[in-house]
């Protein structure tokens, strides 16, 4: 028992939150923003000179065969830099689910070496997010999977509040040339693809929320008002230590999750589920925080809090509504088995 | 990250759960805070744990503990509340002083002290606060005169938990007269006995009387009962606060056990709830799990030799406010029976959880108030200015 991140975990996410923070700050965000473009080439190729691209899938197809809680810190730091690019969805979900589904295809060497993005569909999001500048669409149709040409797929934008999120619905003719995985076959990838989904977008939220409190405090120890920096009161004190409490404690929940994944029962979903609920709960906190604390400036365009805000919303529901995580705790809690000893457990251990 | 236990550390749950199941007493001893009976029943659970060598599974074997890790007291913790044994009568003893007695005190203290409370011959009560000095406990007042090779106590000490029954207390004093707040403070142990203290039970909320003022008219103490040296006081009372509000108070276990008794109220009341009932008792068992999970992480990172900072604060205020909260889901699901006193013929599955809801509107309040705990997470975690 070691809950603790190894010093190779902690060096990969230092080095990515240091490429993101040459790379992603304000003044990118809103430069890429204006151009309407989908990605920050120098960035993307940055990110994939990481080998990151590749890092959940099976050294033997090329990737680094890292495990989801050596990609957990990765997550938090895309969350935390607001990151435009899809390294998440690509990386965390769509290219381990390629791998799984048809590892001798072409387009994984391509994917793997960042010629091409890969999008990913799920019967829990509405829409599929950076379509357009994806090399391939990994969709479900009727618990299919299908792998698509974008240029055979009907994409309908559908804009997001959040200006580097790019959501599309998609139409297309599904076939034997397209399918890749029988129903039977497909729904235990499907199952496992979403659950990564739902913790890296928890484990996004954590940055986000992270973000979003450190933006505060930076603030508040800077604005005065009646003679004194605003941090000094206690009324912008609490509410930021409380924002601050409810990250301490969805943290540890969005690790462990990451840790028990690979456990793949409804002790570790649950978790799963459970830390998605958390950090969503964590970042809407941090965030609205964050906006009172910069007063009329947290309501502006020109503060990037607003970032933070609509990313929060997009990923709330993202990876399963909290109406779906809620259930899936409650099946947790109202089937298996309870009590300090259980923390650890797996579904099928005898107690 | 590894969160299995190893092989010995399931076997050493075994043997906890072994040990447990067949010297837990069979029915709830009486309350350690109503009756001089009820505190001797627990002074005697203490006892019993110690000649199992269980009093506290910490500290070293010399002082009647085992050396144990943090995780294996995880594991103890874990296993105590599952066979529901009995609240420790002594925890301000063996869970606030002991774990400072042991870095701040010379051997000799160390000798005569830690054995004596691991085996519950010395039950410890706290005197922190005073009438003018509660949130602000820099303005303690109470003095330790010096006279010769002892120290003679004056003052008036408030909101003393265990004072009522207990053989010790441990308190600060103002040994430097000229001194003023943080500085000139020690550290001084004296027997509640002893003649010129005075204790006056406080009852409670709940009736009972849990805490007491403590009036010392000068009472005489050997210098040898000052942990650390004089003046030192106020570090070394942070220090015990940071225990108290880290770790060592509120094992997860605690809420862990309570969450599942409340998802089976919730089960057998199921149809007679409104909704949102369902959504809080989900929340609550999630809470408690967040929080051992949370201490794990700590208990992983204290053995590989880091130290416990501000986090105590946010770990004090999450489980506070979880305890209120499952509480009243509690009282919400029992509807028109919750007001009833479980001796009450018509409560039925009552149980104590309206006992537990009074004692969790403590929990904000006692260790230091929830809301110096937020100044705390604000002036150290996120450096905000001070005021």
């Amino acid at each position: 028992m070691d809950f603790r991140f190894t010093e190779e975990q902690e060096m990969m996410a230092n080095v990515l939150r240091e490429l993101l923070g040459d790379l992603c700050q304000s003044s990118d965000l809103r430069r890429l923003m204006e151009s309407g473009q989908a990605r920050d080439e120098r960035r993307w190729s940055g990110i994939v000179d990481m080998g990151l691209a590749g890092a959940l899938v099976p050294e033997s197809y090329g990737g680094l065969g890292l495990k989801p809680v050596d990609f957990v810190r990765i997550a938090e730091a895309a969350g935390h830099a607001c990151l435009p690019e899809p390294l998440v969805e690509n990386a965390g979900v769509a290219l381990p689910l390629l791998a799984e589904a048809a590892p001798g295809n072409e387009l994984l060497a391509a994917a793997l070496e960042g010629a091409a993005t890969i999008a990913v569909s799920h019967p829990s999001n509405a829409f599929i997010a950076d379509a357009d500048s994806a090399g391939a669409l990994l969709l479900e149709r009727e618990g299919e999977l299908h792998l698509v040409n974008p240029a055979q797929a009907r994409l309908e934008r559908q804009e997001s509040v959040d200006p580097f999120r790019r959501l599309f619905t998609v139409a297309f003719e599904p076939g034997s040339s397209t399918r890749i995985a029988s129903a039977a076959d497909a729904a235990p990838m499907l199952r496992a693809a979403f659950d990564r989904g739902a913790l890296f977008a928890a484990a996004q939220l954590i940055g986000i929320a992270q973000r979003s409190v450190d933006l505060a405090v930076a603030y508040a120890g800077e604005r005065r008002q009646f003679g004194k920096p605003i941090g000094s009161y206690q009324a912008v004190k609490h509410r930021l230590a409380s924002a601050q409490v409810k990250i301490e404690f969805a943290k540890p929940v969005v690790h462990a999750a990451a840790a028990s994944l690979p456990q793949s029962d409804l002790y570790s979903a649950a978790r799963v589920s459970h830390a998605k609920l958390a950090a969503g709960q964590a970042a809407d906190d941090a965030v609205r925080a964050a906006i009172q604390v910069h007063g009329a400036m947290g309501y502006s365009w020109e503060v990037d809090v607003h970032f933070y805000l609509k990313r929060a919303i997009a990923l709330d529901s993202w990876w399963g509504t909290k109406a779906f995580h809620r259930a899936r705790v409650g099946q947790r809690v109202f089937t298996g088995r309870l009590g300090p000893e259980h923390t650890f457990a797996k579904e099928s251990q005898n107690a | 990250m590894d969160l299995h236990y190893t092989d010995e550390q399931e076997a050493f749950r075994q043997e906890v759960r072994t040990w447990m199941e067949a010297n837990v007493p069979s029915a709830p001893l009486p309350s350690f805070d109503l009756s001089r009976e009820g505190f001797e029943a627990h002074r005697a659970w203490e006892r019993t744990l110690s000649e199992g060598q269980w009093g506290m599974v910490t500290w070293p074997k010399r002082y009647g503990g085992r050396g144990l890790d943090l995780i294996q007291w995880l594991i103890f913790e874990e296993e105590y509340y599952r066979a529901q044994a009995p609240l420790r009568v002594n925890q301000n003893g063996i869970f606030l002083l002991g774990p400072t007695l042991m870095e701040y005190g010379t051997d000799e203290q160390k000798a005569r002290f830690l054995t004596a409370m691991a085996c519950g011959d010395e039950i410890w009560a706290q005197a922190w606060s005073e009438p003018q000095a509660g949130s602000d406990l820099a303005a303690v007042s109470s003095s330790a005169t010096r006279d010769g090779d002892d120290y003679l106590l004056k003052g008036h000490k408030i909101w003393s938990s265990r004072a009522v029954y207990a053989d010790w207390a441990f308190g600060l004093f103002r040994t430097d007269p000229q001194s003023e707040r943080h500085k000139g403070l020690s550290l001084i142990f004296f027997p509640l006995d002893a003649p010129g203290v005075r204790v006056q039970p406080i009852p409670q909320i709940d009736g009972e009387t849990g805490f007491a003022e403590i009036f010392l008219e000068d009472v005489r103490v050997p210098a040898f009962n000052r942990l650390g040296g004089e003046g030192e006081g106020w570090s070394i009372c942070m220090a015990t606060a940071g225990f108290e509000r880290g770790l060592m108070l509120r094992s997860p276990a605690r809420f862990q056990v309570a969450a599942r008794k409340l998802v089976d109220l919730y089960k057998a009341h199921e149809n007679e709830v409104e909704p949102c009932v369902q959504a809080a008792v989900l929340q609550s068992w999630m809470d408690a799990e967040a929080y051992a999970l949370s201490v794990y992480a700590t208990a992983s990172r204290l053995e590989a030799g880091e130290r416990i900072g501000a986090e105590a604060s946010t770990n004090k205020i999450f489980w506070s406010e979880m305890d209120i909260a499952m509480h009243r889901s509690a009282l919400s699901i029992l509807g028109a029976r919750a007001e009833l006193l479980h001796s009450a013929p018509a409560a039925g599955d009552v149980g104590r959880w309206l006992d537990g809801y009074f004692f969790s509107l403590a929990g904000p309040i006692y260790a230091g108030s929830n809301e110096i705990q937020r100044n705390i997470i604000a002036e150290r975690m996120l450096s905000l200015p001070r005021a």
